[in-house]
């Protein structure tokens, strides 16, 4: 094995030359095309990208919610490419963190309940679960929150719930759309800030897509992405 | 599945108005089925009540107490037929009664039944000019000691007791010897007069497989009877098969009204929470989870509106006057609704399935909305 096949099976995500075109009744919309991109186990990398850019579809061929048209996509050395529905839900389950722009929280389930979510849906390992969702929200500074629900924790409380939530299953990769959007800037860059020293300190990988080049700061790379190709 | 259970303790409120509907509909579905089986228990309760498994009717009377007759020879062969246990003669006669005190207009609908073998829950055939009154002519102002006068030729009975859950054709029974009835009969239609001996119909006790006693009785007889299970004899009185049949589509009516109430309201539910499915999807969900969640949050309202519906009709059932409303609310009866509602709730929430398989877990990425 060469060194250079050594770094593409370690790195937490390794995307190469993957297109994915859409049909659109008689039309086929290129989303993204030939775009190949690497993330290594501990890098934080910003998308950025204007509206219909091909940002979503990247994140969510990264995160397994969609298939490539073509390319192959490998998280934590893991081919993803070929994998069925059946398999992608549970490789979402167990190797990615999301956190997304809007619906991120359980309304009607505390913040603890919330990153128990994941345990609910697969073997559950209640004990194991609910101690690392203890020790989460403690370090998220959400203890004294625990038992609240979302609509009772303000904006970045509840940004920290879904981060929380994100890191339960210990992901490979995390995948943030747009974390900051609906906050103000002043929380925005609070909320990146315990990003990265979350990531960071876990040695978990990130991809943060945003359209705010502030918040793009946090990260490490900022990758550009306009009509679905990547620019470095 | 504790997701589902979650939020139905936590957000009650949305469940409200489902749950309310479901009540409705499970009460109603309680009560058609408390007065189908109340209208049929007034109605053939005392042929149910028969001791024997069998009855022979003449062949002729197309199963009519009224126009069979089985002489004491067809008695005799059916009596020795193999498997017979015991034979009983039986008889009706349908008659107003004055009751003393009573205006000479004012009768009281009884059904004068002659019987050699005690039905359940009748003591033994009593002395000729007494009877055992069944408790809803009690309601009719009957008492017990009463010597109730039977017909146009005012044919004395004396009531000697009560017994319960024993009507037929709608009327409370009298039960007297064959003797009383026989005469009763004669007094007051001489045209049916009946002889010594003879029967309308034979109640038949067997040991062996009921339906092949009843082909043998028949061949025995040179098939001038006809026989039939007691339950088989029952439904063929009058007017069974027809309100068995309305009540039963007025009930598969409602069971269907129940399947829409919830394929509604679950669908909605569902349009309601896409974003949140999607975003559960996204993390790992599978469909058939979700869909699960949705089957256990419908039984679950169903359940309990079912529960509150059955309190409600045992209330309601407790609270109707003895003898006005036919209304018998029984435990098969209230499992069998619950059974058929929630089979309704599945079906109902069926209609949902397609819904969450199509929601898109790609959607929760990239959505302001």
């Amino acid at each position: 094995m060469t060194t250079a096949t050594v770094a593409q099976t370690t790195a937490a995500l390794q995307m190469t030359d993957v297109r994915k075109v859409y049909r659109m009744g008689d039309t086929d919309v290129v989303a993204l095309d030939s775009a190949s991109l690497t993330v290594e186990r501990d890098e934080i990398v910003a998308l950025v990208g204007p509206s219909g850019s091909g940002k979503t579809t990247l994140c969510s061929i990264a995160g397994g919610i969609l298939s490539a048209t073509r390319g192959s996509v490998a998280v934590g050395g893991a081919d993803i490419t070929s994998y069925d529905a059946r398999r992608l839900t549970e490789f979402r389950r167990e190797s990615v963190g999301f956190v997304f722009q809007t619906v991120n929280l359980v309304p009607f389930l505390t913040a603890r309940e919330n990153l128990l979510v994941i345990d609910e849906m697969s073997t559950r390992r209640r004990g194991e679960a609910r101690k690392r969702a203890d020790q989460l929200l403690g370090e998220l500074g959400l203890s004294d929150r625990s038992g609240n629900l979302p609509g009772q924790l303000s904006g970045g409380q509840r940004q920290r719930v879904a981060i929380g939530r994100a890191l339960m299953n210990n992901p490979t990769l995390v995948l943030f759309d747009e974390p900051t959007s609906a906050l103000d800037s002043k929380l925005g860059e609070q909320v990146m800030e315990l990003i990265r020293s979350e990531m960071k300190a876990r040695g978990t990988a990130a991809i943060i897509v945003t359209h705010d080049q502030r918040m793009a700061a946090y990260a490490d790379r900022m990758v550009h992405i306009i009509d679905g190709l990547l620019e470095a | 599945m504790r997701l589902a259970l979650l939020e139905l303790r936590r957000r009650p409120g949305r469940f409200s108005i489902a749950s309310v509907i479901l009540t409705l509909v499970a009460l109603l579905l309680l009560f058609l089925g408390g007065l189908l089986d109340g209208l049929i228990d007034r109605s053939i309760s005392a042929v149910t009540a028969q001791p024997g498994q069998l009855i022979t009717y003449s062949s002729t009377s197309e199963y009519s107490f009224v126009r069979s007759r089985i002489t004491p020879d067809q008695r005799s062969i059916v009596a020795a037929t193999s498997g017979v246990t015991s034979v009983g003669g039986i008889g009706v006669a349908q008659l107003g009664a004055r009751l003393p005190g009573n205006g000479p207009r004012d009768l009281v609908d009884v059904a004068l039944f002659g019987y050699e073998l005690a039905p359940r829950g009748v003591p033994a055939t009593p002395a000729d000019g007494e009877g055992y009154a069944d408790v809803t002519l009690r309601d009719q102002g009957i008492t017990d000691g009463m010597t109730i006068l039977l017909g146009p030729a005012r044919s004395p009975v004396k009531v000697i007791g009560f017994v319960s859950g024993t009507s037929y054709n709608g009327q409370g029974v009298l039960w007297a010897s064959p003797a009383t009835w026989r005469a009763v009969q004669g007094a007051n239609r001489p045209d049916q007069a009946i002889a010594d001996g003879v029967f309308q119909s034979l109640v038949v006790v067997t040991s062996g497989q009921p339906s092949k006693v009843a082909e043998a009785i028949d061949a025995a007889t040179g098939e001038a009877t006809a026989t039939l299970t007691t339950q088989a004899a029952a439904d063929k009185q009058p007017g069974i098969e027809q309100q068995r049949s309305v009540f039963n589509q007025i009930i598969g009516v409602t069971v269907a009204i129940a399947i829409v109430v919830i394929a509604l309201f679950f669908a909605l539910l569902t349009i309601e929470r896409a974003g949140l499915y999607g975003m559960l999807k996204a993390i790992g969900a599978r469909t058939r989870s979700l869909f699960a969640g949705l089957v256990i949050q419908a039984v679950v309202v169903t359940l309990v509106g079912s529960l509150v519906a059955t309190i409600l009709a045992l209330a309601l059932a407790a609270a109707i006057p003895a003898g006005s409303i036919p209304f018998t609310l029984s435990t098969a009866r209230i499992v069998t609704s619950i059974g058929f509602l929630l089979l309704a709730s599945v079906i109902g929430c069926a209609f949902s399935l397609r819904r969450i398989v199509r929601i898109d877990p790609a959607a929760s990425i990239g959505s302001s909305s």
